[in-house]
């Protein structure tokens, strides 16, 4: 791009870039290795890089230990149900979206942009109320609820570009065979929306896997809590030889997001989903 | 000015015909009602709620009165010293991150746009902190800052320097910093990713006009990429420093606030004060005091932008 620079140059870009993956990369090194670390090896007075005697056990322990293992268990089930709602729930909309403009989801859209400014203070203590009032308080039912309409807006606004991406003409050409309405959508729609239908179902997955603030404030039953609330207390109670199995918990809880990630690898790299997932 | 994410896509909705019948019109909006309804009741509704709290003495616990106050919250947050001390620590945060964020962002996007050599390997690296839940990301530099059992102090050991080993997190002096710098790493992928996109997006051809008059490296990136990069810029920023003002849990998990407060954003005062005080009406009034000020701050930073690119 600035054509070819002079051999300076080109050194001064390869220590720089050697800057940004130490900066990038020893952290997750960090954390890898710790979850590998047996006990005595992470009490020693003298950490090392890379463990001598790798062990899995810290993995064992974060799984066995009812409270993580039980956590994942919460996480699965909020963020599947999570999922499955939220896509129930857009593809009719998304579709109108797509297909006929509308007042209404400009608004709607325009309402996705202007909620980012707000706090969540704001929304969680009448939100809490809210729940309180219908009994949902304190259950994964409310929380789930709460994910759906967190993750409905971006939902929508992916889905649509997907319908969008599909032919108006094959719509009409069912329609010309005599095709009802729902025919259409059942038997061409659908069908074509496949990658559509899972790019946002696990898009609403991680953002349920991953949510850490309404999951503290809503669940109050520690048996109802999931594993991001779950990890964060067991960092208040450690001990160096604990920071193992924590690091094992950690790098599983960041698994489902990875293979997400991985999946949506090109669509990021193009820039269509750079504002998608909130930090 | 164009907005960030070229939509081409967007473009062709249809539009609005003139002669829509009315049962073409009930069945949209029946196919939008599924996700209106729960959007409007469990979004709009609860901010507008919020708002309303913000202006009353809301407190925690069943059937407690409440009563509308007027602006008395917010003469007490005028006065209230620790309300102070957290908007400073926010205002720091925020402006901190945001720009370190930006600067290594802007650098790591002009490396990863070359031909270089471990290119494949530091785009992947740059976008995993983007796919880590906050929480771990938290718990990740938590044994990065170990004071025993961390990277960090042994690397000083290592390269002889024990006089600077510390604990990062829990020194009044060095809290707020290394929150930052978390911060900073957490939320450069996503800035890296963002600017990366919009300088692919900068013509080639005026870049090659520009050499052949001759304009060294630094004139090119000064004169063509900036300002062909500018609304991209203006954007991510902006979209960064409200994100980061807001955020709460990264944080939670560092430092819980501390220590001694110095590392207490807003988000986590009124945290504390709704939750751990009850205090509803006055963490929503300061909800609302957050909302104005980063509204008032972008506004100028804004203003200020777009009187530049004039």
């Amino acid at each position: 791009m600035f054509g070819k620079p002079s051999r300076t140059g080109r050194t001064l870009q390869y220590v720089a870039l050697t800057g940004y993956l130490i900066f990038l990369g020893f952290p997750l090194v960090w954390l890898v290795s710790t979850a590998f670390k047996p006990p005595r090896e992470l009490v020693q007075l003298h950490p090392t890089l890379i463990p001598a005697n790798p062990t899995v056990q810290n993995f064992v322990q974060a799984f066995t230990e009812q409270e993580l293992g039980r956590a994942a268990l919460n996480s699965l089930q909020v963020s599947l149900a999570s999922a499955v709602l939220t896509v129930l729930v857009a593809l009719p909309a998304s579709y109108a979206l797509a297909r006929f403009r509308t007042k209404l989801g400009t608004a709607a859209l325009g309402w996705v942009l202007l909620s980012q400014l707000f706090p969540f203070v704001l929304l969680i203590i009448p939100i809490f109320l809210i729940l309180r009032e219908v009994g949902l308080a304190n259950t994964h039912a409310g929380l789930v609820l709460i994910y759906v309409v967190w993750a409905l807006p971006f939902a929508l606004w992916m889905l649509q570009g997907f319908v969008r991406n599909i032919p108006r003409e094959l719509e009409e050409a069912a329609s010309v065979d005599g095709a009802s309405r729902l025919q259409i959508l059942r038997q061409v729609v659908f069908p074509l929306l496949a990658p559509g239908i899972v790019a946002t179902a696990l898009f609403s997955f991680i953002s349920a896997w991953n949510e850490f603030f309404f999951a503290l404030v809503l669940l109050k039953t520690p048996e109802l809590a999931t594993l991001p609330v779950t990890l964060a207390r067991f960092v208040g109670i450690e001990g160096t030889a604990r920071l193992g199995p924590l690091a094992a918990g950690s790098l599983l809880a960041t698994l489902p997001s990875l293979i997400f990630f991985a999946f949506m690898q090109r669509r990021l790299s193009s820039g269509s989903l750079a504002g998608a997932v909130k930090g | 000015m164009t907005t960030v994410a070229e939509r081409p896509d967007v473009a062709r909705a249809e539009g609005p015909r003139a002669a829509r019948s009315r049962s073409d019109r009930m069945g949209i909006y029946l196919l939008l009602l599924p996700s209106l309804l729960p959007i409007v009741v469990l979004s709009v509704f609860p901010l507008l709620r919020g708002i309303y709290l913000g202006f009353t003495d809301a407190r925690a616990g069943r059937n407690v009165e409440v009563s509308f106050t007027g602006l008395a919250n917010y003469r007490e947050l005028l006065g209230d010293e620790l309300f102070w001390n957290s908007f400073k620590i926010g205002l720091l945060w925020a402006v901190g991150v945001t720009v370190l964020q930006f600067v290594l962002a802007l650098g790591l996007a002009l490396l990863l746009n070359q031909q270089l050599r471990f290119r494949g390997a530091a785009r992947v690296l740059a976008v995993v902190p983007w796919a880590m839940p906050p929480v771990v990301v938290g718990i990740l530099w938590k044994l990065v800052y170990h004071p025993d059992a961390g990277l960090l102090n042994e690397f000083f050991h290592r390269v002889g320097a024990d006089g600077l080993r510390t604990n990062w997190l829990g020194d009044f002096s060095t809290a707020l910093p290394a929150v930052i710098i978390v911060g900073v790493w957490a939320g450069m992928p996503q800035t890296t990713v963002v600017l990366l996109a919009g300088l692919q997006g900068v013509p080639r051809e005026l870049h090659e006009a520009a050499a052949v008059d001759g304009a060294g490296t630094w004139h090119r990136f000064r004169n063509v990429t900036l300002p062909a990069l500018a609304p991209v810029i203006v954007a991510i920023t902006s979209l960064d420093f409200i994100w980061n003002f807001n955020s709460f849990g990264l944080v939670y998990v560092l430092t819980a606030g501390g220590p001694g407060g110095k590392t207490m954003l807003p988000m986590l005062f009124a945290y504390e004060e709704a939750f751990r005080y009850g205090n509803y009406g006055y963490a929503a009034a300061l909800g609302n005091a957050m909302v104005l000020i980063i509204v008032a701050l972008l506004a100028v930073y804004l203003r200020r932008r777009l009187r530049e690119a004039n």
